[in-house]
């Protein structure tokens, strides 16, 4: 097996210092890219678009541990990219620090913008010739979610099937938005490149079951598509939420600033009433409001960051008639 | 003048959050002038501080046409200038990239359909706009094209320049594109600078506005004409980038003429104080936007220029 570090992008910073977009690639010896690519056999595997989501970080170095034990199974080509914005990771940050700029807005970039749309663009050449790209997120420091696949519904038709191999509980399909149209997973599928955005987990954390799930996926994926010939774990048959119009979940936002406390856990189910949380205002002592579940279904998101204001998110419940709908 | 609070959210530990609008004359929502949104801008509500001032003297005087409405909104996003943080101050999101806004959703799309549902309706909506890379600008008006622009009313602030702007797929979500598709007339004026106030653009600002409302006979003034504006495309600036990172050591400064060839700045080693570029003009024309901070990084546009043979 080849294994190599390569660099995809870089420019130079002001004072001795190089920015370095870096690649790992593992693939068989003896065979070239070219063939490898044309019989299908290249996924990427990317994530630290946000800097402060830190949950494909164990991913890319579990998948890299696992095909080191099993060389021998390895028969197309593995890209990972841990890390697509370092300087984020590096300051603990979402965006782009320096600029304050959200880097899943700058997509496809331009090779004659500015830095950042200048790495944008070479990112997105350094994808071509890629089968299929997972892009993987933690939501926020303030959300944690089940392991999920997000896809625009434009791009239904193609990834929902591929999605439903990957070993995760959630697919959610939503509806389009013009906004979406910087992002790198819109960009690469509206390329041909197919792109699965995963969420799991929270911030500025690691959960490494999830991580160990996903990873999973990702075996059973590159199984699916030959590029591994290893043991494969048995998939789970996720909820499929087809919710273009939006109507499938609940969204609970906060109906006052104040400090959250969450009584359930992400993943439960919850019937009509039940309480969830409640919001409280530590000076004065008061239970500003009891948060309920509206109606009943799968709590997929439940806040974890305690701080919110009036409107802040605190869960989302896929409705018990979206469920029934995929027989669960 | 009427003060009035335009938006509020209840704080836990800090005072509530309001938007607060300042309202002239009557009948007619006839002009909505909004400032800053972002944390740093503060240019933006000194310029709107000063229209209050002459729109007080106008009222006061009985200048303002009967029927006509105006509301200026100086500052839509205290929280974020109180800490001087650009951004929304828990999430770090944009309330000019959530509009039209949602009042079911989460904070900043709620401010932002907070305000939007007092100022949709206005004949006309004026905004003082900050471009995300730090800098100045030659004063100029921006118009998006969303096909519902109109560019003679632009010309009619009499500032220098009128841009116009094909919107990007993140631009949908700004209140000048918003206002558009309500069918509001709408413009972002941009001004020298953004963080650092500077008087003679503000005035410059003020003026054009008082200008504008005149000309559309919302007002009865009489003062600046201005310039005749002229009508370019974003895409036509011409960008000047830096080739290294180092210090930026500025020469030419936005709203001068420049020759073909002439040197502009120069980007220098931080170590040794080596020049390793010099950042020459490649065309005859007008810096549009000159970058203002000591460092630049690799391929920044650190100028923008405008050709000169497109001059009308």
């Amino acid at each position: 097996m080849d294994s190599q570090v390569m660099t995809i992008a870089q420019v130079q910073l002001p004072v001795d210092e190089v920015l370095k977009i870096q690649k790992h690639r593992l693939m068989p010896s003896g065979v070239s890219v070219d063939e490898l690519e044309k019989s299908g056999k290249r996924i990427s595997v990317v994530t630290g678009i946000h800097g402060d989501e830190l949950e494909g970080q164990y991913v890319c170095y579990e998948l890299s541990r696992r095909i080191g034990e099993h060389p021998e199974a390895l028969c197309g080509i593995v890209d990972i990219y841990p890390a697509m914005n370092p300087f984020g990771i590096d300051n603990i940050t979402r965006g782009i620090p320096a600029f304050d700029l959200d880097m899943n807005r700058i997509f496809p970039g331009n090779h004659h913008g500015d830095m950042n749309e200048h790495i944008a663009a070479e990112i997105i050449k350094d994808m071509e010739g890629t089968n299929l790209c997972l892009d993987i997120h933690a939501s926020n420091i303030f959300l944690t979610e089940v392991p999920q696949i997000r896809i625009n519904e434009l791009h239904k038709d193609i990834l929902v099937p591929i999605a439903m191999k990957s070993n995760v509980d959630l697919i959610w399909v939503h509806g389009a938005s013009t906004v979406l149209e910087s992002t790198f997973a819109y960009s690469l599928n509206n390329r041909g490149i197919h792109t699965l955005v995963v969420e799991m987990g929270v911030g500025m954390r690691i959960t490494e079951d999830y991580g160990n799930q996903l990873v999973d996926g990702i075996f059973a994926l590159m199984a699916d598509m030959g590029i591994w010939k290893g043991d494969v774990p048995k998939v789970r048959m996720p909820v499929v939420s087809n919710d273009e119009t939006g109507n499938d979940v609940y969204y609970l936002n906060a109906p006052f600033s104040g400090i959250f406390f969450k009584e359930r856990s992400h993943g439960s189910m919850v019937q009509a009433g039940e309480r969830i949380g409640c919001v409280v205002n530590p000076l004065t002592g008061e239970l500003l409001s009891e948060i309920t579940a509206p109606g009943d279904g799968w709590l997929f998101t439940i806040r974890e960051y305690p701080v919110v204001e009036e409107g802040s998110l605190m869960g989302r419940i896929l409705k018990k008639s979206a469920l029934e709908g995929m027989g669960h | 003048m009427k003060e009035e609070i335009l938006y509020e959210i209840k704080g836990l530990y800090r005072d509530d959050f309001r938007v607060k609008g300042y309202r002239f004359g009557g009948g007619e929502n006839s002009v909505c002038i909004m400032g800053s949104m972002r944390g740093n801008e503060f240019q933006q509500i000194y310029v709107c501080s000063q229209l209050i001032q002459k729109l007080k003297q106008l009222e006061e005087k009985g200048k303002i046409v009967d029927g006509e409405g105006i509301l200026v909104i100086p500052c839509g996003n205290p929280y974020s200038v109180n800490v001087k943080k650009r951004f929304w101050t828990i999430d770090n999101t944009d309330i000019n990239r959530m509009y039209p806004g949602y009042s079911l959703g989460e904070t900043t799309q709620r401010i932002a359909a907070g305000i939007f549902e007092q100022i949709k309706d206005y004949r006309y909506g004026i905004q003082f706009a900050s471009f995300y890379m730090p800098g100045n600008f030659v004063p100029q008006v921006r118009v998006m094209k969303t096909g519902m622009e109109n560019i003679e009313l632009a010309k009619q602030f009499g500032l220098p320049y009128v841009v116009l702007h094909h919107p990007r797929p993140f631009d949908t979500t700004t209140l000048n594109y918003n206002w558009q598709i309500w069918e509001t007339d709408a413009f972002s004026i941009y001004t020298t600078s953004t963080s650092a106030v500077d008087k003679e653009s503000a005035k410059q600002a003020v003026d054009a506005v008082l200008n504008f409302l005149s000309k559309q006979g919302i007002i009865q003034h009489r003062g600046y004409e201005g310039f005749i504006s002229r009508v370019v495309e974003s895409h036509d600036f011409v960008n000047v980038r830096t080739a290294f990172a180092g210090f930026f050591e500025k020469i030419a400064e936005a709203g001068e003429r420049v020759d073909k060839g002439q040197i502009l700045a120069k980007i220098v080693d931080p170590y040794t104080g080596d020049v390793r570029q010099e950042i020459v003009s490649p065309i005859e024309g007008i810096i549009a936007f000159a970058h203002n901070e000591s460092m630049a990084y690799q391929n920044t546009a650190v100028y923008k220029l405008i050709a000169e043979e497109n001059e009308a």
